[in-house]
């Protein structure tokens, strides 16, 4: 898995690509993270357009990247969900926190 | 009824092999024809028991994991079994959001994707070993 990280605005978008899985969250997270501390955004928007799989250690990414935002007083949202993924997002109930758009345009857009 | 064909696989319990186990999982089950979505429910569910396996089973220490798959006409049964500490109460941890590893971020949410993508779902333990 890979991650391309550009800031726009104050908003940090992070394209992932590959697995996301346990073995490769270790490495997404202290990504985000790092990212996070160095430069002066506070949102956050996760492109999974290009993940071609993920378990419910995604989740546990997302959540830990959410907590920190919400400190910041920041927002979060995703973009680009397929339907295999969507459904792990449903089941953990994560769409309560966080949206999710078509694409990052759109998720920029109504940030 | 007797399985068509069978498979083991036993690996050790580093996190790199979670990929692999599914993908074995995925590879193995396509000989019954599933589609893309039963494909990837398979692959999803495997990920998830391999996964507790290596972190609550063996804690992140060095042990076996055993992957045992059987196809049927129509059906397919996986086991993903590890000799690691076992799980104290099973209902518990099958419960939505429960997790023992809060600290590491992880979800609780591993059994509820593997009954949500699977129709059935076994959990047999034994603190201190499990049941062969």
């Amino acid at each position: 898995m890979n991650i391309r990280l550009t800031n726009r605005g104050n908003t940090l978008v992070a394209v992932l690509n590959g697995e996301l899985d346990h073995h490769t969250a270790e490495y997404i997270r202290q990504k985000l993270d790092a990212e996070m501390l160095k430069s002066t955004t506070k949102n956050m928007v996760l492109d999974f357009s290009k993940v071609t799989f993920m378990d419910s250690s995604g989740i546990g990414v997302i959540m830990g990247r959410y907590k920190n935002i919400q400190k910041l007083n920041g927002k979060m949202s995703l973009a680009g969900v397929n339907e295999q993924i969507k459904r792990i997002f449903e089941m953990s109930g994560l769409f309560k926190v966080m949206p999710a758009y078509d694409s990052i345009d759109e998720a920029i857009n109504k940030m | 009824m007797n399985p068509i064909n069978e498979v083991k696989l036993e690996f050790v319990s580093k996190s790199s092999n979670e990929a692999f186990a599914r993908v074995v999982a995925a590879a193995f089950v396509s000989q019954i024809d599933p589609n893309i979505e039963e494909l990837a429910d398979v692959k999803t569910a495997v990920s998830e028991a391999v996964t507790n396996a290596i972190i609550h089973g063996y804690e992140n220490k060095t042990g076996l994991v055993k992957m045992i798959c059987k196809l049927y006409e129509d059906a397919v049964e996986i086991s993903v079994i590890d000799e690691g500490k076992g799980i104290e109460d099973i209902e518990k941890a099958r419960q939505p959001m429960f997790t023992s590893r809060p600290d590491m971020e992880r979800s609780g949410m591993g059994f509820t994707v593997m009954e949500n993508f699977m129709d059935r779902v076994e959990v047999v333990s034994e603190v201190g070993g499990v049941l062969p």
